[in-house]
């Protein structure tokens, strides 16, 4: 037997990821070592100094992958190309906003986040925690190793590789899910809805995996895309197996019919969360299926069509439909999501050159929209207002009801104005980024002869339109049912499905009603709170990269058009 | 004994596990269905790694293996929290958020 001979491995080309599962690990250390003090500032100096380490060491890779074309690091189990490099870009760049608006605290110090997540919601504990204003600093680190999930997923060259990070990425968002301050039912609720969904679609994904493997006898996607294209008397193994794998990969996407779990995760997530999930999750789950649609399966796409073109237009059906009907703010974003997610998939139906940078760009915009509009999201919160002398009480969670967002325009008008840019984009509104992304992916329909996809995707973004433009007449035309003066009763909003919402069901069901709660129904006034700025900054990067990109995006996607092809 | 017969039985574990998730209603039998489809891949792998005689299959069933034990860690820890807020791990009692 030959001695053992160490792989040569290229750990220049795989910087980004290595720069963040490292801090994530020394994250991890921090936790053990650091007092509890200067924990926070030192988990938050680190983690930006990881993921702009990232987007550094991204840039400086650029000039060498738009060169050679890309290399393949591992013997194989990273591809690290121009599709790589664009989406690392964007997944640490999101990374680095959601980090600014997970790391920001209101006046009174609060952040979004439970200060002891493991305590009873409730207890005596969770009291005597946030009394003490501890912090659940291991949000970072969690986050930290959900972003070198995310890194390693779409530049993935073998099917194991893919599996591992798709758990990374996905395990610590379990948690995160989970972890929200205020409305901690609902948050632990989303957590496990989110966990028990997401074990069986990633159970469904291995099994496609190990049928896939059974088939072309490798794991890695050169070898099946060869495998595919020789006939063998075993078409069905392989058409079930890579059907699983790209449900397993739609789920993570949010697309119908692996859909369900996003309006709950999305509400009860801590919005701070839900924006890095809504971001980079997506880029990184797209960015995956854009590499095994393209490089492994494109000897399938006879078989494959059918299924992909239901899946996207029921997505953008089900998800504008969806939308038109909620009433909370964060499920109107979730739904929005949905509907999104069905736009992109018809860029990766075109099947051609022009949809690989469609996607790319789309996903950068969806990116900088979502980020910025959970971001605000975080900022809107309800307040009580004493009922004695009418001054304002403690701030509670956000007025995630969009009836509390009437009249915001007046009271916040730069604010709202920054809500109406993301919503605007969202809804593809020329002279924004939105409307770049989805002429790109829908012209890339159109190519590649999809043309009845993009015409329901147009429809369907124009009945979209109409929810976005009701919440910015909603904010700017329509008067604030609590603004001044006495509630007027019709438009006092009570909590529903918060966490006074009576548990019927288990004997002994314990009450987790909270004073505050109660004091509160009828006397709950919005307010934009005040923060320590990181948010308002995050914020207004979102904002400028919405512009910018809606107004000048050829620079940008000469870029990604320059490295836009695929290894084999 | 032919390899084709692990093949269904792994198929069969596979359909029973995913059919536990589907139809049970207890949080811990529920993971309990998703740890038995993923034993089932386990077996499918093992299975056509001797049909094709390399170590591939056997060193995914590995990773696969480690990541169930994660798996475990995080999802028992999310059903506990739950447990110990309602004093219930029934997935039908946890119905706050709908539309």
């Amino acid at each position: 037997m030959s001695g053992f001979t160490a792989p040569t491995i290229d750990w220049g080309a795989l910087s980004p990821v290595v720069i963040v599962l490292g801090a994530a690990i020394i994250g991890v250390l921090v936790e053990a070592f650091v007092p509890a003090r200067a924990r926070r500032n030192a988990q938050l100096a680190l983690s930006l100094l990881a993921t702009i380490g990232a987007l550094v060491a991204v840039v400086l890779l650029w000039p060498g992958v738009e060169e050679s074309g890309g290399t393949t690091v591992l013997g194989g189990s990273v591809l690290v190309d121009g599709p790589t490099l664009v989406l690392w870009g964007s997944i640490a760049l999101f990374a680095v906003i959601s980090l600014l608006i997970i790391a920001d605290r209101t006046e009174t110090g609060e952040d979004a986040f439970a200060p002891n997540a493991a305590a009873v919601p409730g207890s005596d504990y969770e009291d005597v925690a946030r009394r003490k204003g501890i912090h659940q600093t291991e949000i970072y680190p969690l986050v930290l190793f959900a972003t070198g999930g995310m890194l390693v997923f779409p530049a993935a060259g073998d099917l194991l590789t893919l599996f591992v990070a798709l758990e990374v990425l996905s395990l610590p968002l379990y948690l995160l899910a989970g972890m929200a301050r205020r409305r901690r039912l609902l948050s632990q609720e989303a957590s496990m809805k989110y966990f028990l969904l997401g074990a069986f679609a990633s159970a469904l994904f291995l099994f496609g995996i190990a049928l896939i493997y059974g088939y072309s006898g490798s794991l890695r996607y050169a070898d099946i895309a060869t495998a595919t294209g020789t006939p063998s008397g075993m078409e069905s193994v392989l058409l079930v197996g890579s059907v699983l794998i790209l449900a397993g990969l739609l789920f993570k996407v949010g697309a119908v019919p692996f859909h369900t779990w996003t309006p709950d995760v999305y509400q009860g997530a801590p919005t701070p969360i839900t924006g890095f999930m809504g971001a980079c999750t997506k880029i990184a789950a797209f960015g995956a299926l854009l590499r095994i649609v393209y490089t492994v399966f494109p000897d399938l796409q006879w078989d494959l069509a059918a299924i992909l073109w239901t899946v996207a237009i029921l997505t953008m059906v089900v998800g504008t439909v969806g939308a038109l009907v909620q009433s909370d703010m964060k499920r109107v974003l979730g739904y929005s999501s949905i509907a999104h997610s069905g736009f992109i998939l018809t860029g990766i139906i075109a099947l051609n050159q022009a949809g690989i940078t469609a996607v790319l760009f789309y996903l950068l915009v969806y990116g900088a929209a979502t980020v910025g509009a959970f971001g605000i999201v975080w900022l809107v919160r309800e307040r009580t207002r004493q009922s004695a002398d009418g001054s304002p009480g403690p701030i509670l969670g956000e007025a995630t009801h969009l009836s509390q967002w009437a009249g915001l325009g007046r009271t916040n008008p730069l604010l709202a104005l920054t809500f109406a840019l993301f919503l605007l984009s969202f809804a593809g509104i020329p002279l924004t980024a939105g409307f770049i992304g989805k002429f790109g992916v829908f012209s890339a329909a159109v190519d590649g002869g999809a043309w009845p996809l993009a015409l329901i995707g147009v429809l369907a973004s124009s009945a979209a339109a109409f929810f976005y433009v009701r919440i910015i007449v909603l904010m700017f035309f329509t008067g604030s049912a609590s603004a001044d003066g006495e509630p007027t009763g019709t438009d006092v909003y009570v909590p529903a499905g918060d966490v006074s919402a009576p548990i019927s069901a288990g004997d002994g069901a314990v009450a987790v009603e909270t004073v505050v709660e109660t004091e509160a129904r009828s006397t709950i006034t919005t307010t934009v709170v005040k923060t320590e700025g990181l948010a308002v900054a995050a914020i207004a990067i979102c904002a400028l990269l919405t512009i910018v990109m809606g107004i000048a995006p050829s620079p940008v996607i000469e870029a990604i058009q320059g490295v836009a092809s695929f290894l084999p | 004994m032919s390899l084709t017969h692990y093949l269904v039985l792994a198929a069969i574990l596979f359909s029973l596990g995913a059919t536990t998730v589907l139809l049970r209603r207890n949080a811990i039998i529920v993971f309990m269905g998703v740890e038995l489809m993923l034993n089932a891949t386990n077996l499918t792998l093992v299975t056509f790694s001797r049909i094709h005689g390399d170590l591939t299959g056997q060193v995914m069933a590995f990773f696969v293996m480690v990541v169930a034990a994660a798996e475990v860690v995080v999802g028992l820890s999310i059903i506990v929290a739950i447990f110990r807020t309602r004093r219930s791990a029934s997935v039908d009692d946890v119905n706050l958020l709908k539309n």
